[in-house]
């Protein structure tokens, strides 16, 4: 009875422990013919500008187009939109297009065989450089384009104009191109007592996190080195040193917080700045007046470069009507539609001489023109094996040197640098 | 306690003489049916449930610990060869997944006791019938009924540095404050999800003081025992059943924690001093895909949870 029992027991807890689902090898192909046409369903992201946008532009498509009438959903609700796209791929659920592709998610998804490689397309690969022009190449996996560069949201310093004036820093030319004066300028921030902070990067452990806080300023400061090129990590250098003693000063000197805000930290005016890209225009329109600075470098050198943040267009596997999808993505992509993604969202599409082709816009809106001359001076995260593992490497180790401190930067450059080149050579 | 239940098959108890043995057809009906078939059918929808939810991601997740695996789309073909005990020595090996099996000991070390004590302490006085018992019942389940996410940003508010609990604390604050404070982190959350979860319990230890009889007090009581010497000698033993159940829940909610960290804390900061291992599960296999050691790592979290709910049973069976 006794062993009845513990057997029981045993099974229970087994039973009430694991929380793993398990994956499907599914044998019901799906594979589409990239010239089958018909009707296609694509997912926008949940952004309030974006999903109008697409309602447009699908609603202008199905209009000459009653055989191949498009449905557009917002990216089903989870964690992070990549999660919600890996569970489909692997669910065979995927939608045709989806509007709100991460680079770094992507080597995982081309593992998984769930992209369609776009160059396969008669015209692809002419489409794709057409439109993006030579930076588009950064852009693939394995030799293949299984994105298309669609917008980049280019990352600067936001900065709230009134506690800057307020701090004694001149809001119209504050002076922080250094790090130096950048450091400078924060202590000013927070000794005048105008803000308890004078920047506030997210210092949670998410992997994408770095894109936000040291990545943007190491592309600075290298003039566009991506983290890894050549199979190899960059950053264990005096560049890589330079930029992490930045961020290190930052926290040593109580400049920025340990801990995640409560709520948005510019808007309750608990911080001075942040990095962020030309969607904060819109957002903070009716709370902050901010202004918008290049992020620092050791120098202060003028056009320097920054985090793209780009968010792109893949085609899944499992899409039956490859080539209205085909069609329908160069339509929602074209120098029309990109100019009402950019009216719309603000949002900077990802193509040649941005503000030689909407010179109407820019005239328009002068706020956004410093992010349209940024978005020709980009990197974005660089197309890896183990991508997110990576960052997520890359992230503890930063936190634990950078944030608190636990462990010197010298140790965070080399130990992340090994671990990384590990991964990437798999 | 002792079962006196007789294991006499039906048809063989004194009195029926030497019946006939049942038809070969009937005897196997009854072996897969049971004596009350009707039973077994309402049970069946439960067990096909068991069988479907929980113990086929069990076997399938054994599996992938034992093979190279990752989820494809469907119909894309991959090798998922065998590779042994290689993804349980890749977790056993990683700093990171065993510091955060030292994190949820030091959660349950935190929580189990304080949880089993509260639960019990509470569960007595308002069966001792205190004014405003039902108020108070509701007041404890609450927080069990209301959203994770919802509460931990109730917390993050109490317990930010700029926070309520800090503006009481004044100098007496600690610095870091403490969800950015690696040794504050992990016992802030213990004491959070003991104060969650605390309801749940109270009610079951509610219902398990109904079963203890009157006359135990009341004896005890005649005898001269005191109010903490009836609650030590009378209540303690007399739930002793329902305490080795809220232990074995409270361990086994404790080793699953995930909500907390990632939200609470930002993913398991500071600097790791939260992560959990169900935490790791969903980076490694959700995140990073890796889906092979992820369910490593949940098959060394089965065997953990397994052994420590066992002890726990041990530890309280009547001697």
């Amino acid at each position: 009875m006794r062993s009845i029992r513990t057997a029981a027991l045993l099974g229970a807890v087994a039973l009430a422990t694991t929380a793993c689902s398990g994956g499907s090898d599914g044998d019901d192909g799906g594979s589409g013919d990239t010239a089958a046409t018909g009707p296609i369903t694509v997912w926008l992201s949940n952004n309030e500008q974006e999903v109008g946008w697409g309602q447009d532009v699908v609603d202008a498509w199905n209009a000459d187009h009653p055989d191949e009438q498009v449905t557009a959903q917002e990216i089903p609700a989870g964690s992070s939109s990549e999660e919600a796209i890996t569970a489909a791929i692997t669910a065979g659920t995927a939608p045709c297009l989806v509007y709100n592709i991460s680079s770094a998610a992507v080597p995982g998804w081309v593992r998984q065989g769930g992209l369609v490689d776009l160059a396969t397309f008669d015209d692809g690969a002419d489409y794709i450089s057409a439109r993006g022009g030579d930076g588009v190449s950064a852009y693939e996996t394995d030799g293949g384009s299984y994105q298309l560069p669609w917008k980049s949201n280019p990352v600067m310093v936001m900065y709230n104009k009134a506690l800057f004036a307020q701090a004694g820093l001149d809001p119209e030319d504050p002076g922080m191109a250094t790090f130096d004066d950048f450091l400078a300028g924060a202590q000013q921030i927070v000794d005048s007592g105008a803000a308890p902070s004078a920047i506030w990067p997210s210092p949670t452990n998410d992997f994408y996190q770095p894109w936000f806080d040291f990545y943007p300023v190491y592309l600075a400061e290298t003039d566009g080195t991506a983290l890894v090129e050549d199979g190899k990590a960059t950053f264990d250098d005096e560049s890589g040193k330079a930029v992490a003693d930045f961020w290190a000063s930052i926290y040593a000197d109580g400049l920025a917080p340990q801990e995640a805000a409560t709520d948005d930290a510019m808007v309750s005016g608990q911080t001075a700045m942040q990095l962020a890209g030309p969607w904060a225009i819109a957002s903070y329109k009716d709370s902050v007046d901010v202004g918008f600075m290049p992020v620092p470098t050791s120098d202060g050198r003028e056009d320097v470069t920054t985090f793209a943040d780009s968010k792109n267009v893949s085609m899944f596997t499992s899409c039956e009507n490859q080539g209205t999808a085909w069609e329908f993505l160069k339509y929602s992509t074209s120098e029309e539609n990109d100019g009402a993604l950019l009216e719309a969202s603000g949002q900077m599409p990802l193509r040649q001489d941005l503000a030689a082709t909407y010179p109407d816009y820019f005239a328009a809106h002068p706020e956004y023109e410093v992010f349209a001359d940024q978005a020709a001076r980009t990197g974005d995260v660089p197309s890896i094996p183990n991508s997110i593992e990576a960052w997520q490497a890359f992230r503890e180790a930063y936190t634990s040197a950078v944030i608190f401190r636990s462990t010197s930067v010298e140790d965070f450059l080399s130990s992340a640098a090994a671990k990384i080149d590990d991964l990437v050579q798999g | 306690m002792t079962t006196v239940t007789a294991g006499a098959a039906p048809g063989t108890g004194p009195g029926t003489g030497a019946a006939p043995a049942p038809a070969p057809r009937r005897r196997g009906r009854r072996r897969w049916w049971g004596g009350q078939p009707l039973g077994t059918l309402f049970a069946a929808p439960y067990l096909v449930f068991v069988l479907v939810v929980f113990a086929y991601p069990l076997g399938f997740s054994a599996y992938m610990a034992f093979h190279d695996y990752f989820f494809t789309a469907p119909g894309v073909e991959v090798p998922k060869p065998f590779v042994g005990f290689d993804n349980f020595a890749t977790v056993l090996t990683d700093p990171q997944v065993l510091a955060s099996f030292r994190n949820t000991a030091v959660f349950l070390v935190i929580n189990v006791p304080l949880t089993v004590g509260l639960a019990l302490v509470l569960a007595s006085a308002l069966n001792a019938g205190v004014r405003w018992a039902a108020a108070y019942r509701v007041a404890y389940y609450v927080p069990y009924l209301t959203a994770s996410v919802s509460l931990v940003g109730v917390w993050m508010l109490l317990f930010s540095s700029n926070g309520l609990v800090n503006a009481v604390l004044g100098p007496l604050a600690p610095d870091p404050s403490w969800l950015a404070n690696k040794a504050l982190a992990m016992p802030t959350i213990a004491l959070y999800v003991t104060w969650k979860q605390l309801g749940f319990y109270v009610l079951l230890y509610l219902a398990a003081l109904q079963n203890v009889p009157r006359e135990l007090y009341e004896s005890a009581e005649t005898d001269g025992a005191g109010g903490v010497q009836r609650f030590l000698n009378v209540t303690v033993p007399g739930v002793r059943a329902a305490t080795t159940l809220v232990l074995v829940l409270a361990i086994i909610t404790g080793t699953n924690l995930f909500t907390e960290p990632y939200l609470l804390t930002g993913g398991g900061g500071p600097d790791g001093a939260s992560v959990t291992p169900v935490l790791l599960i969903y980076q490694r296999g959700i995140q990073q895909q890796n889906p092979d050691v992820a369910a490593a790592i949940g098959m060394v979290l089965v065997i953990v949870v397994g052994l420590l709910s066992l002890a726990a049973q041990r530890l309280n069976r009547e001697r």
